[in-house]
């Protein structure tokens, strides 16, 4: 028996559950009730009302993103430049609310938001009961949620960096702020290109946050999708929303990876 | 100036801990709250937010009805669909190990679709595949179940977190060992067991816990596959989103503590192996 066999049931499996159901996607795109037409497809990506919510998901991812980048990489750094256990031992702290159900933790923020925040600041009004509210609202939990997915991928770049390289600029009578721009942010570019994409694709699909905080007041694209599945189904339209979406998690994965094009491996994961 | 830029760093981890920390706390202090109960005998956790005085009846709540159920559930499928990964995914990664250049590249790179795939549109092309089969299938009045649907979902997502940590290891294992392991006698079968396996273990491992927490904390994929059945995600999303009676802070809790000790027993080990590690690298340097 040759040990390639063993892959077998594997790509059995592959092309029944992973491929095969990819192709549902497309089939329900333009195929309503047993026919085939484009109509619905053509219906679906002429309502502006779609691409104005695409708009605002993609904003809101963005906004989520830079907010991650900005928090995470000086925590990142941070841990990086201490002592290895101690540094391991921290690390593993703020990676732990990671493997906190996330349903859970987002269910808090709506408590947090909703009852602790009015009390402490004596506001007879919840926050989330104007739009400018619920969009901070909406960003506060999604930058809650997606922070730990930037910190990783940087704190594993930056703590491989060669420590020697730094020294070499500071020998060569570069100060510590331009070691920094010059030396440590040029190499933890891989970290950072796989920070975004882990936080940013995920950001952009997010329906479960916008649910649950300001009582689903506020809708991204995700939550469109969900509500052409799941809530008034029409096959249809939600597939060729969700071909949209997978359109611009492709393009946007692939802008990253030419970002990164100089590494070797940079996965997303 | 350097001591305070030291504890400038501090200051800053200790705040970004805080807001890590903040909503996990929140829900453990308020679980030991009084919650109103209504006529039906069932709390209303909603009005998570004003102190009612000290109580433990919240975490006897968490071991009746629907939360009980839910959590045995996804403590099933976990456990059931992250074994069945692990099988099918080493196994596969033997197999893609020892495959041409070629097919290998194909198969990994469909493997990664998952990964790649925002969870959302993976959800949905379940959904959608399992509503055509059922369709097909309720022919000859057969229906997949909820429970089979789940299991299914959560082993398709999970293996190619398994082929993709057990690959490293294979790569790092020579060839050498397998055929070493043939000709002193073991056939190819004894060969995988005795020697190639032990020596991905840790691949294999790691492969495993990943699968267990991706299908522990999954809730994207249950809630399109799923139609009657909750998961603890589904159940908590259904409690909190269509503001019902809200959810057992206990749950937290529940959920907290085995987490922490798992996480903190697989740390202190591997510090202390990192440390074993570098003390023997001293002896090692020394002499």
């Amino acid at each position: 028996m040759r040990r390639r066999t063993f892959a077998y049931p594997y790509i059995v499996w592959m092309i029944l559950f992973i491929a095969a159901p990819m192709l549902f996607i497309f089939y329900y795109a333009f195929n309503v009730n047993g026919v085939w037409t484009t109509e619905k497809f053509v219906q679906t990506i002429q309502n502006g009302i779609y691409w104005n919510t695409l708009f605002r998901s993609i904003l809101m991812a963005l906004g989520t993103t830079v907010i991650c980048l900005l928090l995470g990489y000086p925590i990142a750094y941070i841990l990086s430049n201490m002592k290895k256990g101690v540094a391991g031992f921290i690390s593993v702290l703020f990676f732990v609310p990671m493997w906190m159900n996330f349903v859970l933790r987002t269910y808090a923020w709506s408590a947090i938001i909703e009852y602790a925040i009015p009390d402490l600041f004596g506001l007879t009004n919840s926050i989330t009961e104007t739009s400018t509210g619920r969009t901070i609202a909406v960003l506060l939990v999604l930058v809650y949620d997606f922070l730990p997915f930037m910190v990783m991928p940087l704190y594993n770049t930056l703590s491989k960096l060669d420590k020697s390289l730094i020294e070499a600029a500071k020998d060569l009578g570069a100060d510590s702020v331009k070691t920094f721009f010059r030396v440590v942010l040029p190499l933890s570019v891989p970290g950072i290109v796989s920070g975004v994409t882990m936080v940013f694709v995920p950001a952009i699909t997010a329906f479960t946050v916008p649910a649950l905080i300001g009582n689903g007041n506020y809708s991204l694209f995700g939550n469109v999708i969900d509500d052409a599945f799941k809530i008034n189904p029409e096959y249809s339209i939600g597939s060729t929303l969700s071909i949209i979406l997978l359109i611009f998690v492709l393009v946007s994965t692939l802008i990253m990876n030419y970002f990164d094009k100089d590494q070797e491996g940079g996965s997303i994961l | 100036m350097k001591r305070f830029g030291r504890s400038l760093k501090y200051v800053y981890l200790g705040i970004m801990l805080v807001f890590l920390y903040l909503p996990i706390v929140y829900l453990i202090v308020f679980s030991f709250n009084q919650f109103h109960v209504g006529r039906s005998g069932e709390a209303d956790y909603t009005n998570i937010g004003k102190w009612m005085g000290f109580t433990l009846t919240n975490y006897g709540a968490i071991f009746k009805g629907e939360a009980s159920r839910a959590l045995m559930l996804t403590l099933e499928i976990a456990v059931i669909s992250s074994v069945a990964a692990t099988i099918i995914g080493t196994a596969a990664a033997i197999g893609i190990n020892s495959m041409k250049k070629r097919s290998r590249s194909i198969v990994l790179s469909v493997s990664q679709l998952p990964m790649v795939n925002p969870d959302l549109v993976t959800g949905i092309t379940f959904m959608m595949l399992f509503a055509f089969v059922n369709s097909v299938l309720s022919n000859v009045n057969l229906k997949i179940n909820d429970f089979v649907k789940l299991l299914i979902a959560h082993i398709s997502f999970s293996i190619p977190y398994v082929i993709f940590s057990v690959l490293p290891r294979l790569k790092q294992s020579s060839d050498l060992l397998y055929e070493a392991a043939m000709d002193l006698g073991c056939s190819p079968m004894q060969a995988l067991f005795k020697a190639v396996i032990p020596d991905i273990m840790p691949g294999i491992t790691s492969g495993f816990i990943m699968a267990l927490t991706m299908s522990l904390d999954d809730f994207v994929v249950s809630y399109f596959v799923s139609d009657l059945r909750s998961t603890l995600s589904i159940y908590i999303y259904s409690r909190a989103a269509h503001g019902t009676k809200g959810v057992n802070p206990a749950l937290a809790t529940i959920i907290f503590i085995p987490l922490v000790t798992m996480l903190l027993v697989v740390n202190l080990r591997r510090l202390a192996k990192d440390r074993e590690y570098e003390i023997q690298n001293k002896k090692v340097k020394m002499k």
